[in-house]
């Protein structure tokens, strides 16, 4: 059956079901990363991480959410109330919505009704994730400004600038995606990943993605909106008990939901890894949910590997990636797909695509070179010392060492 | 091991050193990208290594030999109490945590061999330091310290540790003052440590026996 016919005779009360279903595994999902996060980089650091609460520590984070919420709620008396309390529901519903249009699983029964795990299908589907990322930034900015002061001000434009220049890198990762498929729909985009995932044919636009996803969710190596040192807390520095909560959890909900958006697009979402395509008729359907899962938290514990290795970069080295590197690379290779799918849809003889494809590679190389002797020149012109020396006194340069040697 | 050329050596008279750093600052060159990724091998590997936390309460690793932790009053081999009274731990503290009050011994009350015994012996473990002048300053090694480190407690009250908190417990051969000392001794044989547990134990209960009778 095809997923319209699936999802378009949904009665009302699996739509809620679904949606509770959503709602309940971000929850769970986010507790259980915090967790797992904890254990992870704690191993890393050899150490052992929450093992008190419940078995393992299982129970830490439901713990820490608890004491959250019995804390004190403040609210600084220079906030702007109304706004104060709205950004943190704003950031954590965008964090949800986004997953209404990511396909779980595959054809389930769901209390007797044949559906998907899967609450709606737009045409625009991936667009409208992007979307609802760009509404979730309003919470961080607005967190930010309300809080009347100035260090969550800093947290919070650094942040949104952050989430706006790496959505744009993600948004021209997904577009080979979209030339590649032939639409937005996620489980069209899944569908057409039948043969080969995207994660192989369209490997630098999924190795763009992966990076701009972690740019996009603040996490180390690029979470400077939590520099301790330079911002406190960052946008959330005046929040405290549930609202401090609330953005928490959002920004677990947000890594999960890159990292399901990152399955969906490149992973082949809820299909087995090739040659195991049998265990998808396991448990009734069911098993798909473990497939897709399974590459969610793969995602996961790269983003914890990350955190555990990576120091944080420096803004400006951030911002300078970010545009320009990420975002000329992928126009780049939008041209080349773009190019490349055009002449497969119009047949172009084989010869005519690899004179292409060469072609390309020797531009590259071309500009690459241009570069590097570019790079060169000016080294050369800085070591003969072109500085010009003023008229007036100034300290030597330091090109020795000064330090004391006896004492 | 690459030696560092600014450590000065003693034949040299830091000439080389002197050399060395005068020498222009190398160019720092950034490692290779492919370098730069080993950190991910490292942080992966020791995922596999053994940890190293000390899952406290339920294990516990032994101190150092020497580790300053709560104090210990003393007793002699026949259960006589060591501290004199003579107030010298308590002027040699820098934290003023610790209260004596000395009293005299007498023939029917005797707690410490010689004149004079401390009756009260507090040590406020809020100000303690552990820093040991205390156990320098005692002239009769009556106050020494043990291992023990876990002094946590819920009121101030319960942290003042006095005199029957801090005493050594009764070993074999030991009384519970106050009794007189060994027949045919003095103090000095004490000090000297001429005093052998269980013979003067026997004659303390001996000579005990016959002042109860």
């Amino acid at each position: 059956m095809s997923v319209e016919a699936l999802l378009g005779t949904d009665p009302g009360w699996i739509i809620l079901v679904k949606g509770l279903l959503i709602f309940v595994i971000c929850v769970v999902a986010t507790l259980l990363s915090i967790w797992g996060e904890r254990r992870l980089v704690a191993r890393m650091q050899q150490r052992l991480g929450p093992n008190r609460v419940g078995k393992f520590g299982l129970l830490q984070s439901l713990a820490d959410g608890v004491k959250l919420a019995l804390k004190e709620d403040l609210i600084p008396k220079t906030a702007d109330r109304i706004v104060f309390v709205i950004a943190p529901i704003i950031s954590v519903t965008a964090c949800f919505m986004s997953f209404a249009v990511i396909p779980l699983s595959g054809q389930v029964n769901l209390f007797g009704h044949k559906t998907l795990l899967q609450l709606t299908d737009l045409p625009v589907g991936v667009l409208y994730v992007l979307a609802i990322a760009s509404v979730g930034v309003y919470g961080i900015v607005l967190a930010g400004w309300s809080s009347g002061s100035t260090y969550p001000l800093l947290g919070g434009l650094r942040s949104s600038a952050q989430v706006i220049s790496y959505e744009v890198a993600m948004g021209l990762s997904l577009v080979a995606v979209f030339i590649y498929s032939g639409s937005m729909s996620t489980s069209a985009i899944i569908a057409a990943q039948h043969d080969w995932w995207f994660c192989i044919t369209l490997f630098p636009s999924f190795v763009i993605y992966a990076i701009s996803m972690v740019g996009e969710t603040n996490r180390a190596p690029f979470d400077l909106a939590e520099a301790e040192g330079e911002l406190v807390g960052g946008f959330h520095t005046e929040y405290s008990s549930l609202k401090f909560a609330l953005f928490f959890l959002a920004e677990y909900v947000n890594i999960v939901g890159v990292s399901s958006l990152a399955t969906t697009l490149f992973l082949g979402g809820y299909h087995a890894l090739p040659g195991l395509t049998f265990t998808e008729n396991w448990l009734g359907g069911w098993f798909t949910v473990v497939w897709f899962l399974a590459k969610v938290v793969m995602f996961f514990i790269i983003f914890v590997w990350l955190r555990g290795t990576l120091p944080r970069m420096r803004y400006d080295q951030f911002m300078k990636f970010g545009w320009k590197v990420l975002i000329p690379f992928s126009l780049v290779w939008i041209m080349i797909v773009s190019t490349l799918r055009v002449m497969s849809q119009r047949h172009t003889p084989r010869a005519a695509v690899f004179g292409v494809t060469l072609g390309i590679i020797l531009l590259l190389l071309a500009a690459n070179s241009l570069m590097e002797s570019n790079k060169k020149r000016r080294a050369k012109s800085d070591e003969i010392g072109e500085v010009s020396t003023p008229s007036f006194p100034v300290p030597e340069l330091p090109t020795k060492r000064t330090e004391q040697i006896n004492g | 091991m690459v030696e560092n050329p600014l450590t000065p050596h003693s034949k040299d008279l830091g000439l080389v050193a002197a050399e060395a750093a005068n020498a222009p600052i190398a160019e720092q060159v950034p490692a290779s990208f492919f370098k730069q990724l080993l950190g991910f091998w490292v942080t992966f590997i020791t995922i596999f290594k053994k940890v190293n936390t000390v899952e406290y309460p339920e294990v516990k690793e032994p101190t150092a030999e020497r580790f300053h932790g709560r104090h210990q009053l003393n007793r002699y081999e026949d259960g006589l109490e060591k501290c004199i009274g003579c107030e010298l731990c308590a002027w040699a503290c820098p934290a003023d945590a610790i209260l004596v009050e000395g009293a005299n011994n007498t023939e029917e009350e005797r707690f410490s061999p010689g004149e004079r015994y401390g009756k009260v012996y507090q040590i406020n473990y809020l100000r303690c330091v552990f820093c040991g002048l205390c156990i320098e300053a005692c002239p009769t090694r009556a106050l020494t310290m043990t291992n023990e480190y876990e002094l946590a407690d819920d009121s101030r009250g319960k942290l003042i540790f006095e005199k029957e908190d801090l005493l050594a417990p009764l070993r074999q051969g030991m009384l519970q003052p106050p009794h007189p000392m060994a027949p045919g001794t003095d103090h000095l044989d004490y000090y000297r440590g001429t005093i052998t547990g269980s013979d003067s134990a026997k004659s303390a209960e001996h000579v005990h026996g016959a002042t109860d009778a």
